[in-house]
């Protein structure tokens, strides 16, 4: 579906992205993270044809970003890190005027606009003008606009930017909703946000990808299983040596430090969960939390970026 | 034909949703008001071919003026706002864009000028003028009115600020004025030079009621090279 190789984009004298290549199969999620600054959105921008590259070739579905970009557009939706909204319009005339910019027969409108309603949960506001909407309307109304003339290809650059605790977890069941009848790129820098969704990742920094593949690849590739978050209740000193007994744990750092207990993060190779638990409770310890995959890409994730 | 429609039927509505463009034509349509009443009290009695000359005139200037005015948002607001991306991200050309945005700008500009016509109605009804004066005077500030938009729609382009799209509007007007005045004040061949390049300077045979096919065709082409100058910038944008 999508082919990028040696892709380079300078400003000026500053290189924001450089070298980047990588390919993305039809039906995939593919996250793109990296910290602010990163690249992530300069690169979003050359796949969604809003810039075109310096150097480097991108090929979506056979055409060529550069040559062709006008066909590549009629294959892609594309949600940029601010919602293109125009503030005077309604949420239902807008994704109206969008799905005829984008190819929409004018028979098909009322349906696609129903249609992209539907799924952001945004039936109720269609005659709303968008000026009146909340942070999380607007960026619903940024993902139905994006997917509101069905492409085959969705460019979510920060689709969670902003929102708050509930909104992203709808906006990830929207996402996830979107699995399969598109190919979804989105970005974030935060990991959770995107954690869940993603069939695979490219970690990018400084404008250079540092490791893309899925979480299992990128975590062999580290030589790193991942981290184990643990709570327990007892005398600290005497946890941590309970712990750094266990076969298989390469590091133990204190998160937190009570007076009646303590939250260990463990760096260990392979999933060492059940040897922790047998050898704190053996010792009388009270195992108040294990806590493995939530941390888990965080910690690649750093390690990636701190690496380079 | 049809994302270009789109483009300015959205635009068009941008503007009669929005209270910036009721007050350009208000307060344009104020001052011509008050120019064109001075000009039939004041002085010595004046024939009505002379008073619609003078009432083109103003209206021209404040159709220039205008322009500028409501030109400003067309790219400026769509950068500030991060809209600009949309259209880029869609199938339309760079042409299709920008004629979207001329053709509803000057749709708006022709509601002002439509504004102004019970001005010179009057002077006919209780003077001598012909229709076809008229027509050619309106015919000139429609085509003026589109350089000057043409005009201000690359000061918008080349910029984020809606502030500093109208000085740059403002000031390439200005160019395009003083150029006229230069040639007055020059000798040959720079007075021809200068008079070939003066935007103001067949505006001068409409209101006179003198409609040219070459001056039509100058302000055709004036406002097509400017328009591609615009193309031009926006493609400029994807490679910066």
């Amino acid at each position: 579906m999508i082919h990028v190789e040696g892709l380079t984009k300078y400003y000026g004298d500053h290189a924001a992205i450089r070298d980047l290549s990588f390919d993305i199969k039809q039906g995939e999620v593919i996250g793109f993270l990296g910290l602010n600054g990163a690249g992530k959105t300069t690169t979003l921008k050359v796949l969604g044809c809003v810039l075109l590259p310096t150097s480097g070739r991108v090929v979506i579905d056979g055409h060529d970003v550069v040559n062709e970009s006008h066909e590549i557009r009629k294959l892609i939706g594309f949600l940029p890190d601010t919602p293109p909204l125009y503030d005077e319009m309604t949420v239902g005339g807008y994704l109206a005027f969008v799905a005829q910019l984008r190819g929409v027969s004018a028979a098909d409108v009322a349906a696609r606009v129903r249609e992209a309603e539907e799924k952001t949960g945004l039936v109720e506001m269609h005659g709303t003008p968008i000026s009146a909407l909340s942070h999380g309307y607007r960026q619903r109304v940024g993902v139905a606009q994006a997917m509101v003339h069905k492409p085959k290809l969705l460019i979510l650059d920060e689709p969670t930017s902003g929102l708050d605790p509930a909104q992203i977890v709808e906006m990830r069941t929207l996402i996830n909703k979107l699995k399969g009848e598109h190919t979804v790129l989105v970005s974030s820098h935060i990991l959770s946000e995107i954690a869940q969704i993603c069939d695979r990742y490219v970690v990018i920094q400084g404008g250079e990808i540092v490791a893309q593949g899925t979480e299992e690849e990128l975590s062999k590739d580290l030589g790193s299983q991942g981290v184990i978050e643990l709570e327990i209740r007892g005398t600290a000193g005497a946890a941590i040596e309970t712990v750094k007994s266990v076969a298989g744990v390469k590091d133990v750092e204190v998160v937190r430090l009570d007076d009646d207990g303590v939250v260990l993060r463990v760096d260990a190779e392979g999933d060492v969960r059940p040897e922790l638990v047998r050898a704190l409770v053996e010792e009388d310890f009270d195992v108040m939390k294990v806590d493995k995959a939530t941390s888990k890409l965080e910690a690649i994730f750093l390690k990636l970026t701190q690496e380079n | 034909m049809r994302n270009i429609t789109l483009i300015a039927r959205r635009e068009l509505a941008a503007y009669l949703r929005t209270m910036s463009g009721y007050i350009i034509i208000a307060a344009m349509l104020l001052l011509v008001g008050i120019l064109f009443t001075t000009v039939v009290m004041w002085g010595p009695s004046k024939k009505s071919a002379e008073i619609v000359g003078e009432f083109f005139k103003y209206a021209a200037f404040f159709s220039m003026v205008g322009s500028v005015l409501l030109s400003m948002r067309l790219f400026a607001e769509e950068r500030q706002t991060g809209t600009l991306a949309l259209l880029y991200s869609s199938p339309v050309s760079d042409w299709e864009i920008v004629l979207g945005k001329f053709f509803a700008a000057l749709t708006f500009l022709s509601v002002f000028h439509l504004t102004t016509f019970f001005m010179p109605v009057l002077v006919m009804v209780y003077g001598k003028v012909s229709w076809g004066h008229l027509f050619a005077g309106y015919l000139g500030l429609t085509l003026l009115g589109a350089c000057s938009l043409a005009l201000g729609m690359l000061g918008s382009s080349l910029t984020k600020s809606q502030v500093v799209a109208a000085i740059l509007g403002g000031v390439f007007v200005t160019l395009v004025v003083n150029t006229y005045f230069l040639a007055r004040v020059t000798l040959p061949p720079l007075t021809q030079i200068l008079e070939a390049m003066a935007l103001y300077a067949p505006i001068f045979r409409f209101m006179e009621g003198v409609v040219r096919l070459k001056d039509v065709v100058f302000y055709g082409l004036v406002s097509y090279v400017l328009l591609y100058a615009n193309t031009r910038v926006l493609e400029a944008r994807r490679w910066r």
